[in-house]
């Protein structure tokens, strides 16, 4: 069931769920942000409303920049920003911004110590009919091997607006993962969120399989795990919707009951939350793992829901893989 | 070229935008999406290179020989598809699948999965630097094909489309002609306020280019432009197409909302309702060719 403690939204089977996009917890996220200190700026390039940042550019026009369609002089002129006693977020697709600009994000940000945030928006391939090209499926990998820098990866609009909020608690450079298409709320306003700090969504009685997912894919997690119950085997659902810094006895503290893991990401499955879980519990509690996400392949043109069956990312596929991680245990 | 080729080809332009309303009607329904008012604006350019100037052969896409068009702007590629498919490449009828599932019509083009597409482009800035390169193989080899580059004028805001002008310029390249669209819009609005670029011709010539600045809408201007650019032996050359975006649409003509949405998808200010968006759209089309028809376009 879902875990009752967490305050989590009742109505989330429900056919009609409300859904929302997690960039628009961005955009309001920002905006309460922008309210409460002045010294937070935001600069994006040529993708202002697509990334929601319209919302504090509206309101903060002295405190916007529009850099136009340059991703790396957005993340450098962040850096000088950020340097100088600003909280600066930058926003772009995320195949852009930290993929195209990556390497000057790394220089001028991460290692320069800059307090610059990175929105990275059209994450996965739920981002659908833009094809390959604007589906980011490395973001995580390619940021969270920076020393120094967090990962925040949101799984609703409202965590994705305590998230964005977050960001700004830390003069650390920050690497945020948002995504285009309308997901179901699955938190309330009053479900805590820490970063740091992983939590159990779905709870059962001997379970045998945790599931750790990242973003939007956990509402499929929690579907997979509601239908694996009525079929009889009981699971863990648990939310990593900070993948770094990823606390190893958090990891250990929800695989103690169930030795065997399924790990669910929009994302390619090498590098990212399901390798950050990995790389945790072979240090600690080795333990057989079924990674669901991108085989390392590109993605292509679709709707979300064509792309998740075909990539073997929707909820049939994550029944699969905790089926095939049960008979893997030993 | 006499006023009958130039109404041919003025044809040839009218029937790839009625195709690229086809492509997008499809994109609409397969995935409620499509780019649509920098294709309308490029159609008269890319109807004299697919038509007129281009050596290329549909039933041999591979053939070493033949002249390249990269398109560095992918989101317009619309106007491609549809020239590719105009000139016989695949069947018109494929165009409906755009931006649909496992279609070879991806949202963005993906070199190889499609006959005709030479490179793979939708991240923005990156055409020209292939371009080059392509170029610079082509000289190494010591064959005499042209190399096209469509570009933006959003994507010069790019700093790899300088490193690139700045490269072509330096090595003096010769037979690349680069054509932007020049229609002065982008996401968050015109060219000009969101970052302008004039002083235009001003920057390349700066950088060692040639530069032909002409109406991107006008059939005769461009035909003299491509004929001209292909006289000059020194240097890579830039044809300025002042275009009008979302051109022969009406209520899509110059307004930036258009650019990244497919007719039928939503209520505009100022356009039909959604569900004659279409229907206008073929309608004016039809217009227009009649008009050609009858030397009055
Ligand atoms: C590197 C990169 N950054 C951002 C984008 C998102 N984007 C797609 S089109 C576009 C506007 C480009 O302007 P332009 O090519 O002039 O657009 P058009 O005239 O076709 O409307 C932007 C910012 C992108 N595709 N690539
Ligand atoms: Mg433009």
């Amino acid at each position: 069931m879902l875990n009752p403690n967490l305050k989590l939204n009742t109505k989330l089977f429900d056919v009609d769920v409300e859904k929302k996009p997690t960039r628009a917890g961005f955009g309001t996220g920002l905006l309460a942000l922008g309210k409460k200190d002045k010294n937070v700026v935001g600069l994006c390039a040529d993708l202002t409303e697509s990334t929601q940042m319209n919302l504090f550019a509206d309101a903060f026009p002295e405190r916007f920049f529009q850099v136009g369609v340059a991703e790396q002089n957005m993340a450098a002129v962040a850096a000088g920003l950020g340097v100088t006693g600003k909280t600066a977020f930058i926003s772009s697709y995320a195949t852009f911004s930290p993929g195209k600009n990556w390497e000057t994000i790394r220089t001028t940000i991460v290692y320069n110590k800059a307090n610059v945030k990175i929105a990275g928006h059209h994450s996965g391939i739920m981002t659908g009919p833009d094809g390959a090209t604007h589906q980011a499926t490395e973001d995580i990998a390619i940021t969270r091997c920076w020393p120094g820098i967090e990962v925040y990866v949101p799984c609703d609009a409202i965590e994705a607006e305590k998230a964005t909020i977050a960001s700004a608690k830390t003069q650390k450079p920050v690497y945020l993962r948002y995504s285009r298409d309308k997901t179901p709320l699955i938190t309330t306003a009053d479900t805590p969120f820490e970063v740091g700090k992983l939590q159990d969504f779905w709870v059962s009685e001997n379970p045998q399989v945790t599931i750790f997912a990242t973003g939007y894919m956990l509402y499929y997690a929690l579907v997979a795990a509601k239908e694996l119950e009525d079929e009889g085997i009981n699971t863990i659902a648990v939310n990593v919707a900070t993948i770094k810094p990823l606390d190893s006895n958090e990891v250990l503290k929800f695989t103690n009951q169930t030795s065997a893991v399924v790990t669910v990401e929009d994302h390619q499955i090498t590098g990212g939350m399901g390798s950050a879980i990995a790389e945790s519990l072979a240090k600690t509690n080795p333990l057989p793992i079924e990674f669901v996400g991108m085989q390392d392949v590109f993605g292509e043109t679709g709707t979300p829901a064509q792309l998740l069956k075909k990539y073997k990312m929707n909820p049939e596929a994550i029944k699969e893989a905790v089926k095939r991680v049960i008979r893997r245990k030993r | 070229m006499n006023s009958n080729q130039l109404k041919d080809l003025k044809l040839k332009a009218n029937e790839i935008r009625r195709l690229i309303i086809e492509a997008l009607d499809g994109a609409n329904h397969n995935t409620g999406s499509g780019h649509t008012g920098g294709p309308l604006g490029m159609a008269d350019v890319f109807a004299a290179l697919y038509f007129n100037f281009m050596k290329h052969d549909p039933q041999n896409p591979d053939d070493p020989d033949r002249d390249r068009l990269l398109l560095s702007n992918g989101h317009i590629c619309a106007v491609l598809y549809s020239s590719l498919a105009l000139s016989g490449y695949f069947p018109t009828s494929e165009l409906k699948t755009f931006r649909g599932f496992e279609t070879r019509l991806q949202g963005h083009p993906h070199r190889g999965v499609l006959p005709g597409l030479e490179n793979t482009s939708g991240p923005l800035g990156e055409g020209l630097s292939q371009a080059i390169g392509i170029a610079l193989a082509r000289d190494i080899d010591k064959k005499t094909y042209t190399v096209y580059c469509a570009t933006s004028d959003g994507e010069h805001q790019e700093g790899n489309i300088w490193e690139a002008v700045m490269l072509a310029g330096k090595l003096k390249i010769n037979n690349l002609i680069q054509i932007i669209d020049f229609n002065n819009i982008q996401i968050d609005g015109p060219v000009d306020k969101t970052m302008p670029l004039e002083p235009f011709r001003a920057k390349y010539e700066s950088f060692n280019w040639h530069v032909i600045d002409i109406d991107g809408n006008d059939m005769k201007e461009i035909v003299d432009a491509i004929s001209q650019a292909k006289e000059i032996k020194d240097k890579p050359v830039i044809i300025i197409a002042r275009t009008i975006p979302g051109k022969g649409v009406s209520f899509m003509e110059g307004d930036y909302r258009w650019h990244g949405m497919p007719p039928g998808l939503k209520d505009v200010s100022g356009a039909p309702p959604k569900d004659e968006q279409v229907a206008v759209a073929f309608k004016e089309i039809e217009e227009e060719r009649k008009k050609i028809i009858m030397g009055k376009a």
